[in-house]
C-alpha cells in the first residue's frame, strides 16, 4: 500500500530539507518527497493544518523496566508512551532486573517490543557484568542480539581502567559507549544539586563537580582510543564545557540533555515534590542557560528524555527515600517547542536534529532522515497546539512527571512506525483522518 | 516583659519552618509563652485550655528534651497526649510515612507534633493529614521551636533581639536549629554570624542573610549572644575535621574566647552538649550560660506554638 501526506512542511536536517511537501510512503519505506506529487495509486492524507512532517524522533535514553520492574513500566506501555510523544524509536538502558547484559534478555526485550508493534526499540547492553563494574559484559553477543550500544547507566564507570577499556573492546564495532557521569565518593548520599536551595532546605548536595570530573575523564581517555564516548543526561556548564573542548581537540564525544535539566532549576525543590527528584540533580539558573547555549551552538548532540517511570507508592515517601528519576516521553516535544523553538533559541530543524537526525547517528541506527529508501518512520508534529500536561491521561504505567497542569505550545499530531500509523493526537483537528482505514478496492499490502 | 503586637493569631494552620511566621507573628508566639511561662510557677501547673485536645507525639528519632518538653507542654494545657516512638510501632514492620499518617489521622487527633530524620517529612505529612503539623526537627531542614524557645531566652535576658550581634558556631552543614535560628533571628533583626571549618559550612549559606565566617575569634568578638551547635562524633570518620581534639583546639569555646564577646553575653547550645568538643564545661556550666534556661523556657515556647495553632481559643465550643 501507498501512502501520500500532503500538505505538510517538510523538515528534515539530514538533507537540509525545510519547506511545503508531500511525502509519499511504499510500504515501510519512504518513497518520495517533494512539491505536489501525483497521487497515484496511493491512499491520499491531508496532515493537519500547521503541521510539520519530519523524521521520526528517537530518544535514545529511555528506561523501559521490564523485564524485572513491571510495575513501573513495560515495553508495551513503555513503548505506547513513546509514541504518543512522537517518538518512533528508542534506546532502553540495560538496568533491569536482570541487567541486560545478555543476548537473552536483549532477546526478550526485543520481542515484547515486536509483540507490542509501536515504537523500535534499541536495547543497550551493560558495560560491565551485572553493571558491577568489574568484569566486562559480553558485548559481541549483546550487539550480535540487537544491542546499539553499552551502559552501565544508574551507575557510573568508576574505574578509569575499566572506562579506557571499554573504549577501546567496543571501538571494533564502533559503538557508543554511554556513560553517566558521576564521582560515586563526591556524589555520597546526596539527593539534590549542592547549592543555596538544597543547604537551605537541609538536603544533601550532589555537587556539579561530581559529574564535571568524569565528563573530563572520560572525554581524556577517549582521546587515546578509538572508541567514542557519549556522556548521558549532562546537566552542567562545566561539564559542556568540557565537551566543547573534547570536541575541539579532535575526541570523539558526544552528549544529550534532557527536557527538565534544559527547563527546570533547583529552586523547585521548595516544597520537597519527589517528582523533582532526579539523578543528575536540576541544577542552577546558570547551568540551564548554559545548556541552551550549547543546544543552541550544537555543542550538545541530543535531547533525550532519560524516560525513568517509578510507581506512585515509590516516590510517595520522604525525598530522601525516594527513587531518582521522573517520566520523559510524552513532554519532550512540548518542553523542547515551549521553551527552545518558540522562545527563539533554537530553529525548527535544529530541535529535529535534536531529537532525530543526531541520535541517529549517535547510535547508528537507520531513520533520522526522510530520504528515499529508508524505513518510513515518521513524526507530525503541531508546533502550535496548546497542550495542557496531565499525567493521569499518560499512556506510561507510572505518572511521575513533576510538569502537570503545565501549559505548553507543542504537541503531536500522529506517529507513523515502518509506514503504519502507530498514534494519532484526537485533539488535533484532522489528524483521526490519518488514521482512518484505506477505502475499499485498495489492498493493503 | 509584654509588647503590642499587630496580630492576634498565625495565618498557617501548621509550624513547619520559620518561614511560615511573619516578625508579628513571632512576637506574638514569644509574648504568649511569657504568659505560658508563668503557669509553670503555680502550685498547680495546669490550665484547661486545650481539653478535649488530641495530641499526637510522633518521633521518629531519638529525643529526650524535645519530645518531654512538648509532652509537659501538652499536658499542662490538658491536651490528651499519646507518644509514639518508632522502635515499638509498626514502622519497624516496613509501614511508610504516608500510611502511619493515614492511620492516625483515621483515628482523628488535633495535632501531630513529628521528629523525623528526612528533611521535608512535614511536608510530605500536611498532604495527607488534616491534623495541625509542628515540626519537632526534620532532619537537617528545620527545628522551629528550638529557634523560637532561643529567641524568648535572649529576649529575656537581654530585653531585646533587634541590633544584638549573635554567634553561631558548630557543625553548620548539618544543623536544622541553625537554619531556623538564622530564618528567626534574621526576621526579628539581630545579626547573625555563622562559624565553622569550612567542610562543615553548607555551600550558599549567606543567601540567607548570615556573615559566615572561619574565624571563631572573628565569630565571637563583642557578641551579644554565642551559641554553640552540637558536632556529631561520626563526623570525623566523614573527614569533616581531623579529630575531635582538634576541632576544640581551634573552634572549641572555652574562657578566653567567651572573654572576646561583649561583657554580659550568654552562652548557649540546644544540646545535647559534647563536653570539651564544642564547648567546654566551665563555660557550659560557667554564670554566663543560659543553657538550662533554654530548657525552661522550651515548655512555655512550646504551649504558646500549640495554644496558638490550636486557634487560640479556650477549649472547643
Amino acid at each position: 500500500m501507498k501512502l501520500l501526506l500532503k500538505g505538510g512542511r517538510v523538515v528534515d536536517p539530514a538533507r537540509g530539507v525545510d519547506g511545503p511537501a508531500d511525502v509519499l510512503i511504499d510500504g515501510d519505506r519512504i518513497a518520495e518527497v517533494g512539491r505536489d506529487l501525483p497521487a497515484g495509486d496511493a491512499v491520499v492524507r491531508e496532515v493537519p493544518r500547521g503541521a510539520i512532517v519530519c523524521p521520526g524522533l528517537i530518544d535514545m535514553h529511555v528506561h523501559l523496566r521490564e523485564p524485572g520492574q513491571e510495575h513501573k513500566e513495560t515495553v508495551a506501555t513503555g513503548t505506547a508512551a513513546a509514541v504518543a510523544g512522537g517518538f518512533t524509536s528508542v534506546a532502553c538502558m540495560p538496568n533491569t532486573d536482570p541487567v541486560n547484559d545478555s543476548a537473552s534478555v536483549t532477546r526478550l526485550i526485543i520481542d515484547r517490543a515486536r509483540a507490542a508493534g509501536l515504537a523500535r526499540v534499541y536495547p543497550i547492553g551493560a558495560v560491565s557484568r551485572g553493571s558491577k563494574g568489574e568484569q566486562l559484559a559480553e558485548i559481541a553477543e549483546l550487539r550480535e542480539a540487537g544491542c546499539v550500544a553499552v551502559s552501565d547507566d544508574g551507575r557510573p564507570v568508576a574505574s578509569a581502567l575499566l572506562m579506557r577499556r571499554v573504549l577501546e573492546y567496543t571501538s571494533m564495532f564502533g559503538m557508543p559507549v554511554i556513560d553517566h557521569c558521576e564521582d560515586p565518593s563526591l556524589k555520597g548520599d546526596g539527593v539534590a544539586h549542592e547549592g543555596p536551595a538544597a543547604s537551605r532546605l537541609g538536603l544533601r548536595g550532589i555537587p556539579g563537580i561530581a559529574e564535571e570530573l568524569m565528563v573530563e575523564r572520560d572525554i581524556t581517555i577517549a582521546g587515546i582510543t578509538t572508541g567514542r564516548v557519549h556522556i548521558a543526561h549532562l546537566s552542567t556548564a562545566g561539564s559542556l564545557r568540557a565537551v566543547r573542548a573534547g570536541k575541539a581537540r579532535g575526541i570523539a564525544v558526544t552528549c544529550e540533555v534532557t527536557p527538565h535539566h534544559f527547563t527546570l532549576t533547583d529552586e523547585v525543590l521548595e516544597g520537597y515534590d519527589t517528582n523533582v527528584k532526579m539523578n543528575p540533580p536540576l541544577r542552577e539558573a546558570a547551568d540551564v542557560e548554559a545548556l541552551i547555549g550549547g543546544l543552541a551552538d550544537g555543542s550538545v548532540d541530543v535531547i533525550a528524555t532519560d524516560h525513568a517511570p517509578h510507581h506512585h507508592d515509590e516516590k510517595f515517601v520522604e525525598f530522601d527515600k525516594a527513587p531518582f528519576g521522573i517520566l520523559g516521553l510524552e513532554t519532550a516535544v512540548a518542553l523542547t517547542f515551549d521553551r527552545l523553538v518558540h522562545r527563539g533559541h533554537l530553529s525548527t530543524t535544529r530541535a529535529i536534529a535534536l531529537l532525530s537526525t543526531n541520535p541517529a547517528r549517535v547510535l547508528n541506527v537507520p531513520g533520522g532522515t526522510l530520504a528515499p529508501g529508508t524505513p518510513a518512520d515518521i513524526t507530525i508534529l503541531v508546533p502550535d497546539l496548546e497542550v495542557t500536561i496531565d499525567p493521569a491521561r499518560s499512556r506510561s504505567l507510572s505518572r511521575n512527571t513533576p510538569f502537570g497542569g503545565w501549559r505548553l505550545r507543542g504537541g503531536v499530531a500522529a506517529t507513523i512506525v515502518g509506514g503504519r500509523v502507530v498514534y494519532v493526537n484526537d485533539e488535533v483537528a484532522g489528524a483521526a483522518a490519518l488514521a482512518e482505514p484505506p477505502p475499499a478496492g485498495i489492498a493493503a499490502r | 516583659m509584654s509588647t503590642t503586637t499587630a496580630v492576634t493569631t498565625l495565618r498557617s494552620r501548621h509550624l513547619l519552618s520559620i518561614a511560615d511566621l511573619s516578625a508579628e507573628e513571632i512576637v506574638l508566639l514569644l509574648d504568649t509563652a511569657d504568659a505560658m511561662k508563668e503557669i509553670a510557677a503555680r502550685p498547680i501547673k495546669k490550665v484547661p485550655t486545650l481539653r478535649g485536645r488530641t495530641i499526637v507525639n510522633l518521633f521518629y528519632e531519638p529525643s529526650t528534651r524535645t519530645r518531654t518538653s512538648f509532652e509537659i507542654a501538652e499536658k499542662r494545657l490538658s491536651a490528651d497526649t499519646l507518644s509514639i516512638s518508632v522502635a515499638t510501632s509498626s514502622v519497624v514492620k516496613g509501614e511508610t510515612l504516608v500510611d502511619t499518617a493515614l492511620n492516625l489521622e483515621a483515628m482523628q487527633p488535633d495535632m501531630i507534633v513529628m521528629r523525623h530524620a528526612s528533611s521535608g517529612a512535614h511536608h510530605l505529612l500536611t498532604r495527607v493529614c488534616k491534623s495541625h503539623v509542628i515540626n519537632a526537627g526534620d532532619g537537617m531542614h528545620e527545628h522551629p521551636t528550638q529557634a523560637l524557645l532561643d529567641a524568648y531566652t535572649i529576649r529575656e535576658k537581654t530585653g531585646r533581639i533587634g541590633g544584638l550581634k549573635v554567634a553561631i558556631v558548630g557543625d553548620l552543614l548539618h544543623s536544622r536549629v541553625l537554619r531556623s535560628d538564622v530564618l528567626l533571628l534574621g526576621k526579628l533583626g539581630a545579626e547573625v554570624w555563622a562559624c565553622a571549618p569550612p567542610t562543615l559550612i553548607p555551600p550558599g549559606l549567606d543567601a540567607l542573610g548570615v556573615r559566615v565566617t572561619t574565624s571563631v575569634e572573628e565569630a565571637v568578638r563583642d557578641a551579644d549572644v554565642v551559641m554553640m551547635l552540637r558536632i556529631q562524633l561520626e563526623r570525623m570518620q566523614g573527614n569533616f575535621f581531623p579529630s575531635l581534639r582538634e576541632y576544640f583546639n581551634v573552634f572549641g569555646m572555652t574562657r578566653e574566647r567567651v572573654r572576646l564577646a561583649k561583657p554580659g553575653a550568654i552562652i548557649m547550645h540546644p544540646g545535647p552538649m559534647n563536653r570539651g568538643v564544642e564547648i567546654a564545661s566551665d563555660v557550659a556550666d560557667g554564670p554566663a550560660s543560659v543553657i538550662l534556661e533554654q530548657v525552661t523556657n522550651g515548655v512555655a515556647v512550646r504551649m504558646a506554638v500549640l495554644y496558638l495553632l490550636a486557634g487560640g481559643e479556650d477549649e472547643r465550643a
